[in-house]
């Protein structure tokens, strides 16, 4: 080749990095600078100076404490939900699924070919007034006649749960099927019952899988809000629902910036002392 | 540890022992003991059911049929973790996310031993590691890795200790070394092992007795010595070391001895080292057993006249020379060089002699090939 | 199982320590069942509901037609939502999965300084909400006075499709043995060549599976497009906003289909691929 090989890596770097730096690093500053911006004296609706007013912050904070206290504490259970679920399936298909492998795997991202969106609204339609689930149990007496599975928080946690399955199965399996099942073996052969074996060898070999998943679900639930606005109510805004409205109903930029920097940071946060716990570092 | 299995004692029996796989049959109605503190090996090629043996005593496969006892106990159905027997496994298998220390913690702690370190300690210094006790297994080289297994494996004091294979991943030189310390280390803390293994070499040098096995079943069993000196079937008789098979017929006795018949030369044998159940017997002689000579030269015992130096190979210790007889046979011969370079050149004419006592008789219906075409490199497919 | 040799006088395996055993393999199984109906629930209701005649809004079953079938462009807008998310996700396919594999291969074939931060710039766009990635692009577009649209959507979509794509073709490369590149280099192909003849092929599947990525997760992509396309309805956009009103059948004859099509092509991959490894 005619250039010296040291740049190769550094040409095949370029067009994307230029590429993430334009459109995902200026962004990001920007949306840094906008956050400090406040409302322009006699200007139009979404006209803006910059002032480098951090009150934002703090309004915005003050103001939405609560739409941030229930995407941080939805997205956590919806993550502990989706690792309850996907590390039995995940196990299952790694361990006991011999020949059927292969098929099993693709059953478990098939549901995702469908749109989410319309699998959402199915969701909502099974579980709303006019759905087979809700006249059912009240047929049996499960549930009051008051009682509505729509509209409601486990709704929306159920329906963040089932979306970002996949994120959660996928990386548990690969994880989980590249451990050696000798070592497992081992285990039992050194006096650990099915349990133990479990507990000190299976789950310690499979964590690099649950820290990407808890990961890949954790992020996108907190910044989620389709799930809010279509299972939920009023009363179960996330700080994803926030953002979009102030941006497009109320056109309040500025605001929307700090909202977004601010669970941009605090994730980043969360990320990096989970990681630091879990003491992983094979992430990507 | 729900019940007393845990700490039997005594021999091993598998008694009338069948394990099938749908219609393939791995092991196949064997019946064996193995007496508390030898070195056992089971030795065969691929496939032929050791390790399958193996893992049903380590509780890994249940038997289809039969059972299985450690002294008293009936262990056959008892899980792994209840068993009091240890496996050092083909590829290790360590725990790579946990030290060397916690590896062979691992089966102490699981048992409810608080006070560890002292052993951990100990049986490192047994396999000459105490310095790798904060490493990782990854950070290992194979022939350290081996050694921590058999540590992770022995600090249990188990009953029995299997071991698969152990010495598969080593280079040669490794191998020959780790069957000194293997042995070595079995005598130390004498324990019961019972070793699997397709090389023949290596069970020859540890084991006090060997059960050599084929196709699920046992061929034979015996002391390294007995299986060399006596096989009993032609797949013994070439799997370990190698044979000359020569089709005869018996022709008569005499005394103790048998007369036998090999293409029209009478040579004599004794009667209670033939296998034969009828009048037809192949003839065995190890090639070391054999002596060359010149025709004119007067020799003692068995002697085989009209045979022609066809190949010679000079490999130091020993020359190996390739012999054909007159019906169409080539012999192998293996001839000590006390008397400096091989005497015999190639289209020489010679006789072939050698003692009556070292003649074993094989069944005339064996299959003189059975055992020759095994490739001991090969990996266990089982 | 072979019980032809099983007499009076040969041991065998109480009954009980069976049924144990098998109790326990089969709790996994019965798990995997009512796992996999939770995750297929919603995806049969969507394609039951697709045969409804329901006229409108889809919310109650009406009776059993084949019509929205026969007509998939018979709502409107549902075909131009489509056309829109299909064009939208082929570009940004393409742009991801060119500049993603490129990275890749920078990352997982060479070692050079600033490695580890190029992989937390690749990390980084993973580990950002959505909401956060399409709100902060729609700021810089304002700023530059760029109309919301169908590029702002591709670039969007691109990137947050690159780092899938990178991670992908990564790990595919991670799994190559560099043997056969010296190997080729050792049968006097040069670095051009031994990349076209050798590393190339084998990676290819691990690109086309990390385009097929890219695609399903442009193709899916709701809260990003919704800050970045403005008045352009996609897909997704068309369903969230006609979700308050009613969504036709249409939309679910759609999806469905889409469905059977990812299946189809996946099986047809696994299928290709098991028969090269025979």
């Amino acid at each position: 080749m005619s250039f010296p090989k040291v740049r190769v890596p550094y040409l095949l770097l370029l067009p994307g990095f230029v590429f993430l730096f334009t459109f995902f690093i200026l962004p990001i500053i920007n949306l840094a600078q906008t956050s400090t911006q406040t409302p322009l004296s006699g200007g139009d609706t979404g006209e803006y100076e910059q002032t480098l007013a951090f009150s934002n912050y703090i309004q915005a904070f003050v103001e939405n404490k609560e739409q941030f206290g229930r995407s941080f504490l939805y997205a956590t259970l919806a993550t502990i939900f989706a690792l309850a679920i996907a590390y039995p399936l995940a196990y299952a298909i790694a361990f006991k699924s011999g020949k059927y492998k292969n098929i099993l795997l693709v059953l478990v991202v098939a549901p995702f070919f469908t749109s989410f969106l319309l699998r959402t609204v199915a969701w909502k339609q099974i579980l709303g007034e006019e759905g087979f689930v809700v006249p059912g149990l009240r047929a049996l007496n499960i549930i009051g006649e008051q009682t509505t599975l729509t509209s409601t928080s486990v709704a929306v946690v159920a329906g963040m749960t089932y979306n970002f399955l996949p994120f959660m199965t996928l990386p548990l399996y690969a994880s989980l099927e590249r451990i050696d099942p000798r070592t497992i073996e081992a285990a039992g052969d050194l006096y650990a019952n099915g349990l133990t074996a479990f507990r000190r060898v299976t789950v310690p070999l499979s964590m690099p899988g649950v820290v990407a998943g808890t990961l890949l679900t954790f992020i996108p639930a907190a910044g989620d809000y389709v799930n809010a606005a279509i299972l939920g109510s009023p009363n179960t805004k996330m700080i994803g629902n926030v953002i979009e409205s102030r941006y497009f109903k109320i056109v309040d930029y500025p605001t929307a910036a700090a909202l977004s920097f601010t669970l941009m940071v605090a994730i980043l946060i969360l990320v990096t002392l989970y990681i630091r716990k879990a003491g992983t570092e094979e992430l990507v | 540890m729900t019940n007393e299995s845990i700490s039997a004692r005594g021999d091993l029996r598998l008694t009338r022992i069948t394990k099938s796989y749908g219609d393939f049959t791995a092991v196949d109605d064997l019946t064996l003991t193995i007496p508390k503190g030898s070195f056992f090996a089971l030795l065969g090629p691929s496939g032929c059911g050791k390790t399958t043996t193996l893992r049903m005593v380590a509780g890994l496969e249940e038997p289809t049929v039969g059972s299985i006892h450690l002294g008293d106990t009936d262990i056959t159905t008892t899980r792994p973790y209840q068993r009091p027997i240890n496996t050092v496994f083909q590829n290790y298998a360590l725990f790579p996310h946990l030290t060397i220390f916690e590896n062979i913690a691992f089966g102490l702690r699981r048992r409810g031993i608080k006070d560890v370190k002292e052993q951990v300690d100990k049986v490192l210094s047994l396999v000459e590691l105490p310095h790798l006790a904060e490493r990782k297994p990854t950070q290992l080289s194979g022939g350290q890795q081996q050694r921590i297994a058999l540590a992770r494996a022995i600090v249990n004091r188990p009953a029995l200790l299997l071991l698969d294979e152990p010495l598969g991943a080593l280079d040669l030189k490794l191998r020959r070394q780790m069957q000194i310390e293997l042995k070595w280390i079995q005598r130390e803390v004498g324990l019961t092992f019972v070793h699997v293994t397709h090389d023949q070499e290596e069970a020859m040098t540890m084991a006090d007795t060997i059960a050599v096995m084929n196709e699920g079943k046992i061929e034979q069993m015996g002391s390294p010595a007995d299986l060399y000196d006596n096989p009993e079937t032609a797949f013994v008789a070439n799997f370990l070391g190698q044979s000359n098979l020569i089709k005869g017929k018996i022709d008569g006795n005499d005394g103790d001895n048998l007369v036998v018949d090999l293409y029209g030369q009478k040579i004599s044998m004794p009667k209670k080292r033939s296998h034969a159940i009828d009048n037809s017997l192949y003839a065995g002689i190890r090639p070391e057993k054999f002596r060359i000579s010149r025709l004119a030269t007067p020799v003692k015992g068995n002697v085989l006249t009209g045979g022609r130096i066809e190949d010679v190979s000079y490999i130091g210790v020993s020359t190996q020379y390739v012999v054909a007889m007159p019906w169409g046979q080539e012999l192998m011969v293996f001839e000590q060089n006390d008397d400096g370079v091989a005497p015999f050149d190639k289209g020489d004419e010679v006789n072939i002699s050698w003692e009556p006592t070292f003649t074993f008789g094989l069944r005339g219906d064996e299959d003189i090939e059975a055992g020759t075409e095994v490739n001991p490199e090969e990996i266990e497919a089982e | 199982m072979n019980q032809k040799i099983k007499d009076a006088s040969i041991p065998t395996i109480p009954l009980n320590a069976r049924f144990s055993r098998w109790f326990g393999r089969n709790l996994l199984r019965i798990y995997m069942v009512i796992g996999f109906t939770y995750l297929f629930i919603p995806v049969a209701y969507t394609f039951a509901f697709s045969f409804n005649d329901s006229g409108k809004s889809n919310l109650i079953w009406k009776g059993f037609t084949l019509s929205n079938w026969q007509n998939p462009c018979g709502a409107p807008e549902v075909c131009n939502a489509l056309g829109n998310s299909i064009k939208i996700g082929l570009l940004a396919t393409i742009f991801s999965t060119i500049l993603g594999t490129m990275i890749a291969f920078a990352i997982g074939r060479y070692k050079f300084k600033g490695r580890s931060s190029s992989n937390l710039l690749i990390f980084l766009p993973m580990a950002t909400p959505e909401i956060v990635l399409g709100a902060s692009l729609l700021s810089l577009f304002l700023v530059f006075s760029i109309n919301p649209g169908f590029w702002p959507t591709v670039i969007a979509h691109v990137v947050f499709c690159i780092s899938f794509v990178v991670v992908t073709v990564k790990a595919r490369i991670a799994s190559l043995d560099p043997r056969l590149e010296q190997a080729a280099m050792d049968l006097y192909a040069n670095e051009l060549e031994t990349f076209r003849r050798v590393t190339l092929p084998l990676v290819a599947p691990g690109i086309a599976g990390a385009a097929l990525l890219a695609f399903s997760l442009s193709f899916d992509d709701f809260i990003i497009t919704n800050f970045n396309s403005g008045t352009l309805i996609t897909f997704p956009k068309f369903v969230y906003v006609s979700a308050a009103r009613g969504i036709p059948a249409q939309a679910n004859v759609i999806a469905s289909a889409m469905f059977f099509l990812a299946l189809a092509i996946v099986i047809a991959a696994q299928l290709v691929k098991r028969k090269k490894t025979r």
